[in-house]
């Protein structure tokens, strides 16, 4: 871990930065720190960041870069017939890597000098041999060119940290003193140490953005792929899904998405009624203390993971449907069905339902419920006629949320609804849907040039725009149809 | 006119309106309103009893796996199959696999049952040999190769018993299931109540559910939560580390210094959308940037860390900045008052003030973040895993599986047996949940300040 030891020499560094800085300004101020334009902390601080943060900024350069340098550092000591094509030479330096770090291994546990590793010839040791027994394995026997290859990339990697161990400490050092020049007493440290930190804070928040811009790219650009490899219309209008690791693979969309909209459609009957009904007792009928207990107590639905959610689904709730309902009723005979899914989710989204309801519902204003009253209303007519009513754009906004999260919920689906793709009515069918087939695909051994792994990022850019689109929607309604109270 | 006046004072002609005595109409109206009332009882009381019904169940189901069928008889450890050269050489004695060990367990169990006179009935001794746990034998090595001066001695151990002997003690297997059974023969059932009645065969505390690893599909038995555990708390440590600074730091820019402009907006919207992306999404993206793109070992918790924290961010980020409004503005404007620079104000008043806040939320973020499984599935925690990971830093990388990943691997075997470890790794995951949400609600009680 030369990175680690990089890491804690230059927080040795910039602690000894602090200390000095402070020091420095101090005396040059006599001693006297109401001549100082900060307070003497801020001097510490300003040195500390001056050495740190121009030698992290190149260590993390550094680390980007390094790998690319030697990369092509060791492509040219490589035969031209190796590096010919792109495919080739990935294959081939990934056999030199493997084999790099299986002597890295080989010397750190003491099997082998460092003279030894750089000295080895597949003339005189068979080196796979070697390396199994040190508990590496290797794909194939070692070729000359590899091994030399590989001895070449040991050595500029070698090369190359300890260069850049002594130029990140350097740049740290070099930092600190110009610092520590620039120490008098007006200099205004305080307001570069907090210029540093508003940059830092800006930085951090970012990382939103920057997330966005991931899930975006990383979706796009392997379902740009998929789309190569894979017609448009065929997978938005098939009907058929039946992925075939042979090849041949029909992969079509339309199935996935019924089921996804029926589970989806199911689980809204269940949490909309219990959920809404569950808000209006709470906030226009409960007592405080009732109130007090109840509200947390079906919050916890919410704090439960998902994971224990498709737990029952596959044990209670399933078997359960299949034996009451599905079997007496010649509906089939699966455990796992849409059903199933379907009413478990519902579960899951009734506290979502009847918090975001609770709160629209209490922002109602009073003088709406008095005025109701007034005329002689009884509490469930104001509800029905006043309340409700003002509250829709908001009740909608959460029911469409909430169907949102039905549509990307995964463990219970995967637990609970089954893996057949198919197109039926039958509820108590197995069906499936697009977050179990991103899953499917993307578990176990994959391999990312087929269609039938890179299906998964068309399903997964699908889904986004379809969860997205509805919490757009929904905001959308609450803003334009919002009741504006004073 | 007419109409009103003769409407008014015909007393005969139409029943007496009073608000006294409720006409048809108000009786009909109250039974309505009686029964919306209901609705809403009956609303609450389906979801309470719901999730009471499920928590019932899997602590119904799952407290059995902290208990397991243990085998005690004592075992001579005969030398000259586990020290073939006699010379009591760790590394010479290391090269007797655990087949050794389980011919000595199963010679020794034989002379036990010879000893307590236990009639094998219909049982050939290989059934009976059969009714150790599979994974007895690697214990025992274990036990002796970390202390070799029991070579030679009969010792008293408790093994575990095969998974289907303790499903009959626990009433899973019964001699109905055990006929259509390839794994368990009615004979082996009935010698288990033989053994239970010579008092070698009992249920016992199994704390090792907590610390041996995961175990192939023949041992469930033998599978634990150590690798999930220590997986899960290395993700915690990380999310911990990387994502409650950054999330508070992005709060207080946000809150505090960022001008209400183009990009200020853009941000805004984004941690509002992220919020809302599906978890399985942040998988695809682990998958696309950290695994393929960046190279980062697959299954590791570094690489589970990274996804979870990008998906709990928004939650800390939110709860982080309504903690700071919730701040008053007079805290601001005393402090700027007396000549604090803004970044003094936010850092010595603003934020050690909104701290019980902020703790409240990371908390119940990382309480969220603890049980999120979908994304953990996409980069590969849901491996097969039975090495613990290294210590800190190296083992971050190290293959690993976490809590709710191992209850649905657990979940997704076909032996009944890891349905009730999946269920007692559940109730593990709530107790942590648990913990968590009330430490967070007595931070909030113990802290929360009215302005």
């Amino acid at each position: 871990m030369t990175v680690l030891l990089l890491l804690l020499i230059l927080a040795a560094i910039a602690a000894a930065g602090f200390v000095l800085g402070r020091r420095r300004a101090l005396a040059r101020a006599g001693g006297n720190p109401k001549l100082l334009h900060s307070l003497p902390a801020y001097y510490g601080w300003h040195a500390a960041l001056m050495s740190l943060l121009p030698a992290v900024l190149l260590m993390i350069l550094w680390v980007i870069a390094q790998p690319i340098i030697v990369q092509r550092a060791v492509t040219d000591t490589l035969p031209a017939a190796m590096t010919a094509d792109p495919t080739a030479l990935e294959l081939t330096m990934a056999d030199v890597r493997r084999l790099a770090a299986g002597l890295d291994a080989a010397v750190a546990g003491g099997q082998m000098t460092e003279n030894e590793a750089s000295m080895l010839r597949t003339e005189f040791t068979d080196v796979r041999d070697k390396l199994a027994r040190v508990g590496v394995a290797l794909g194939s026997a070692v070729t000359h060119d590899v091994l030399s290859a590989a001895q070449e990339y040991r050595e500029i990697t070698a090369q190359f940290a300890l260069w850049r161990m002594i130029v990140v400490i350097a740049v740290a050092v070099l930092g600190l003193i110009y610092a520590l020049a620039v120490t008098k007493p007006d200099l205004w440290a305080r307001n570069r140490v907090e210029r540093v930190m508003l940059g830092l804070l800006m930085l951090a928040s970012t990382i939103a953005i920057l997330t966005t811009v991931g899930i975006i790219w990383s979706l796009f650009s392997e379902s740009v792929n998929f789309f190569r490899q894979y017609p448009f219309t065929e997978f938005f209008f098939g009907l058929t899904w039946s992925p075939n690791f042979r090849g041949g693979s029909q992969l079509g969309f339309l199935p996935l998405l019924w089921g996804t909209l029926y589970i989806t459609l199911i689980s809204m009957v269940v949490a909309v009624p219990l959920g809404l009904f569950a808000a209006i007792y709470l906030a226009e009928y409960a007592s405080k203390r009732v109130r007090a207990w109840v509200k947390p107590l079906i919050e916890v639905i919410a704090g439960i993971p998902t994971v224990v959610f498709g737990l029952f689904a596959l044990i209670t709730v399933g078997p359960f449907l299949r034996d009451y309902f599905a079997q007496p009723l010649g509906l089939g005979n699966s455990g796992s069905s849409v059903m199933t899914a379907g009413i478990v989710i519902g579960i899951l989204n009734i506290p979502f339902i009847s918090s975001l309801s609770d709160d629209i519902i209490n922002s109602v204003p009073q003088s709406l419920r008095d005025g109701s009253f007034g005329i002689g209303a009884t509490k469930s007519e104001t509800v029905k006629q006043v309340i409700l009513p003002a509250a829709l754009p908001g009740i909608m906004g959460a029911v469409l949320m909430a169907a949102s999260r039905a549509i990307g919920e995964t463990m219970i689906v995967t637990m609970g609804a089954g893996a057949a793709a198919k197109l039926s009515l039958n509820p108590f069918e197995a069906m499936t849907t697009m977050t179990v087939k991103i899953v499917g695909q993307l578990t176990g051994d994959t391999d990312f040039a087929a269609p039938e792994t890179l299906v998964a990022f068309a399903l997964g850019i699908t889904l986004f725009v379809i969860t997205l689109g509805l919490n757009v929607f929904a905001l959308w309604i609450v803003r334009t149809y919002r009741e504006q109270y004073e | 006119m007419t109409d009103l006046s003769a409407a008014g004072s015909s007393p005969l002609g139409r029943t007496r309106r009073s608000i006294l005595i409720a006409s048809p109409e108000m009786k009909r109206r109250n039974r309505v309103e009686a029964r919306f009332k209901y609705y809403g009882i009956a609303a609450i009381a389906v979801s309470l009893a719901i999730l009471a019904l499920m928590l019932f169940i899997i602590v119904r189901d799952g407290t059995s796996a902290f208990v397991q069928a243990k085998l005690t008889f004592p075992v001579t450890l005969d030398a000259s199959v586990l020290d073939p050269k006699g010379n009591g050489n760790r590394d010479e004695m290391a090269k007797v696999t655990t087949i050794g060990y389980g011919k000595v367990l199963t010679a020794s169990f034989l002379a036990a049952l010879q000893a307590k006179g236990i009639d094998l009935g219909e049982a050939s001794e290989k059934d009976a040999a059969a009714m150790i746990s599979k994974d007895a034998p690697g214990q025992l090595r274990a036990q002796v190769l970390a202390d070799p001066s029991l070579l030679g001695k009969t010792i008293e151990v408790t093994v575990l018993a095969g998974g289907r002997i303790d499903g009959y003690l626990k009433g899973r297997v019964t001699m109905d299931t055990a006929q259509r059974d390839g794994n368990v023969t009615p004979e082996q059932l009935v010698l288990a109540d033989k053994l239970i009645a010579a008092g070698m065969l009992a249920k016992k505390l199994n704390l090792q559910f907590l610390t041996l690893p995961d175990a192939s599909d023949q041992r469930p038995e033998a599978a634990g939560l150590g690798v999930a555990l220590v997986g899960s708390l290395y993700m915690m440590l990380m999310v911990a580390v990387m994502c409650v600074p950054v999330g508070v730091a992005a709060s207080i820019y946000l809150e505090e210094f960022a001008p209400k402009n183009r990009w200020t907006d853009l941000i805004e919207v984004n941690i509002a959308n992220l919020a809302a992306v599906p978890s399985i999404v942040f998988g695809i993206l682990g998958l696309a940037v950290f695994i393929n793109f960046m190279e980062f070992p697959q299954s590791s918790s570094l690489v589970g860390a990274l996804v979870i924290s990008l998906m709990t961010m928004p939650t800390i980020i939110i709860a982080t900045r309504s903690a700071i409004k919730a701040v008053p503005p007079s805290i601001r404007d005393a402090a700027l008052g007396v000549g604090a620079s803004r970044m003094q104000t936010v850092f010595h008043h603003v934020l050690p003030l909104a701290m019980p806040g902020i703790l409240t939320g990371a908390i119940l973020g990382l309480a969220s973040a603890l049980g999120e499984t979908a994304p953990l599935l996409l980069i590969g925690m849901v491996a097969f895993v039975d090495n613990y990971p290294g210590a800190p830093l190296d083992g971050f990388g190290d293959p690993a599986t976490a809590l709710p990943v191992q209850v649905y691997s657990w979940a997704s075997r076909s032996d009944p047996a890891f349905i009730e470890r999946s269920n007692g790794a559940i109730i593990v995951l709530l107790v942590f949940l648990l913990i968590m949400n009330v430490s967070a609600i007595l931070l909030r009680r113990k802290f929360e300040r009215r302005w």
